[in-house]
């Protein structure tokens, strides 16, 4: 198998197929540890993970913590409301302020495309993207192929498809990215308006039809509708949005028996899917969050260990 | 590498193994709540077969599991060439068992104590005993083996490397010398 030689986790574009096949063996043997009476092992013992979040994140940034701390790694919240940069600190001297520390990892949510590029390339302590404006959410797409591969046994084959806000959406852009590299074939589906124009060109098939995207596909990947994040929405309203494209149990009666919805949360219940979908037998969306510790866990011990790696022996 | 010599060949290696069984049987006074834990890589295909050998002997089918150290080792930042990553199975309660740790090599010792550790954090068992098939010499910590299958003299510029027809050509030990 391919070895990890990054000390960063920037996105998934820029990986290979060996690399994310790693990440997802290692993840796999990291899930066990949460199954045991004692959930923690000793890898990460005395390194520091600071968590770096400009935008609000309750979910990401606590599996990460929970992540970090079934390693035995020390783990610092920065929650940005409260810290120096409102008194007008720019990131890289956050950064460097976090490596003066002695930190290991930052593990960063930004609300602009590329931060985490920009930090990883001043920085010599290793970064994780953990959300970058509309760019990458590489860990979300992880897990939701862990989880896809944990439920179907692969992805090389798998018809997937992408509904919401893909225009706006990272976990869009890293799923896309993943699932390509591993073979899947991967359909788009939004309002025209929610759609970049000319995104074929990723290899990604594009549909406005709901029902074409949910026929025949394995699995639908349900995103978030942001309607807080434009102020005025792109969308005319809720409900017309849940009407032609919410996943409601009369579409899926129309799709496979089996296909699986994943949804990276939070729910909106009622407006991108209905309540009785997120709570039936073909939701996925609780494991996706059990798995999210497990990805979590192989993403910072790798990056951790691509950092220490120098030339001594293996001795024993 | 340069091979040196053979030091076990496939009689030699089912000989040992088939030994150190009936010392097991011996010393624990039968199956009763025995258990075989064998260390990846290679100490888990040794278990497995340890197995094999007390089936012959007393008719009973003991549990094996396999442990994985890779989290728990102190050398992981000096590695090199960094280890994958592997699921520890062991499907079975550790806990009030006596149970026989199962390894190749035993050298410095280092990887005896990370597989201590990993054990104590699934359970409390009744005893831990540790078998291995070849003990090199040039202990580190204070550990030694219950069961051995050879006593090997080495030099620290020499490799032992065991060979199982599970995952190589043969079953063999060999004694190889750096340069």
């Amino acid at each position: 198998m391919a070895s990890w030689g990054r000390k960063d986790l920037l996105g998934l574009e820029e990986l290979s197929r060996e690399e994310i096949e790693l990440l997802l063996a290692t993840a796999e043997s990291f899930k066990e540890v949460s199954s045991r009476d004692i959930k923690k092992v000793p890898a990460l013992r005395g390194k520091t993970v600071v968590n770096l979040f400009y935008e609000p994140s309750t979910r990401t940034r606590v599996s990460f913590e929970v992540a970090a701390k079934r390693l035995s790694a020390d783990v610092i919240n920065i929650a940005v409301e409260t810290s120096s940069v409102r008194k007008g600190e720019t990131l890289i001297d956050t950064g460097k302020n976090i490596q003066a520390l002695k930190a290991d990892i930052v593990v960063m949510r930004h609300n602009h495309s590329g931060a985490a590029v920009i930090l990883a390339r001043h920085l010599d302590i290793s970064v994780v993207n953990a959300g970058d404006g509309w760019h990458e959410h590489p860990t979300q797409a992880l897990l939701d192929m862990f989880t896809l591969k944990e439920k179907l046994g692969r992805i090389e084959g798998l018809r997937v498809s992408i509904v919401g806000d893909i225009a706006h959406s990272r976990v869009a852009r890293s799923n896309i990215w993943g699932l390509l590299k591993l073979g899947a074939q991967v359909t788009v589906c939004a309002p025209k308006m929610l759609i970049p124009v000319g995104f074929e060109q990723t290899g990604v098939r594009v549909t406005c039809d709901i029902g074409e995207a949910l026929k025949d596909a394995d699995a639908v990947n349900v995103l978030r509708m942001q309607f807080e994040r434009d102020g005025e929405s792109a969308f005319p309203t809720q409900m017309e949005y849940f009407r032609n494209f919410g996943i409601t149990k009369e579409r899926l009666a129309k799709a496979k028996k089996d296909i699986i919805v994943m949804h990276p949360g939070p729910l909106n219940r009622g407006i991108e899917i209905a309540s009785d979908v997120a709570d039936g037998r073909n939701s996925v969306i609780l494991e996706q969050v059990t798995n999210g510790i497990a990805v979590r866990m192989a993403v910072l011990f790798l990056v951790a260990q691509a950092r220490d790696g120098n030339n001594n022996e293996h001795t024993d | 590498m340069k091979e040196k010599a053979r030091l076990l060949d496939k009689e030699a290696v089912e000989r040992s193994l088939m030994r150190i069984a009936h010392e097991i049987l011996e010393k624990n006074k039968g199956t009763q709540e025995l258990c075989l834990v064998g260390i990846r890589t290679r100490g888990a295909y040794l278990a497995k077969r340890l197995q094999g050998c007390i089936e012959q002997i007393e008719k009973q089918t003991v549990p094996v599991g396999i442990l994985d150290i890779t989290l728990y080792r102190d050398d992981l930042t000096l590695i090199a060439q960094q280890p994958v990553v592997h699921k520890t199975e062991i499907e079975f309660d550790i806990t009030d068992k006596h149970i026989v740790l199962v390894d190749d090599v035993l050298y410095t010792g280092r990887t005896v104590r990370a597989a201590l550790d990993a054990l104590m954090d699934l359970g409390r068992p009744k005893t831990i005993q540790l078998a291995v098939l070849v003990d090199r010499g040039h202990r580190e910590l204070p550990v030694r083996a219950d069961y051995v299958g050879k006593n090997i003299p080495t030099a620290k510029n020499e490799t032992i490397e065991v060979r199982l027809r599970e995952l190589d050509a043969a079953d063999e030990v060999i004694i190889t010398e750096k340069g």
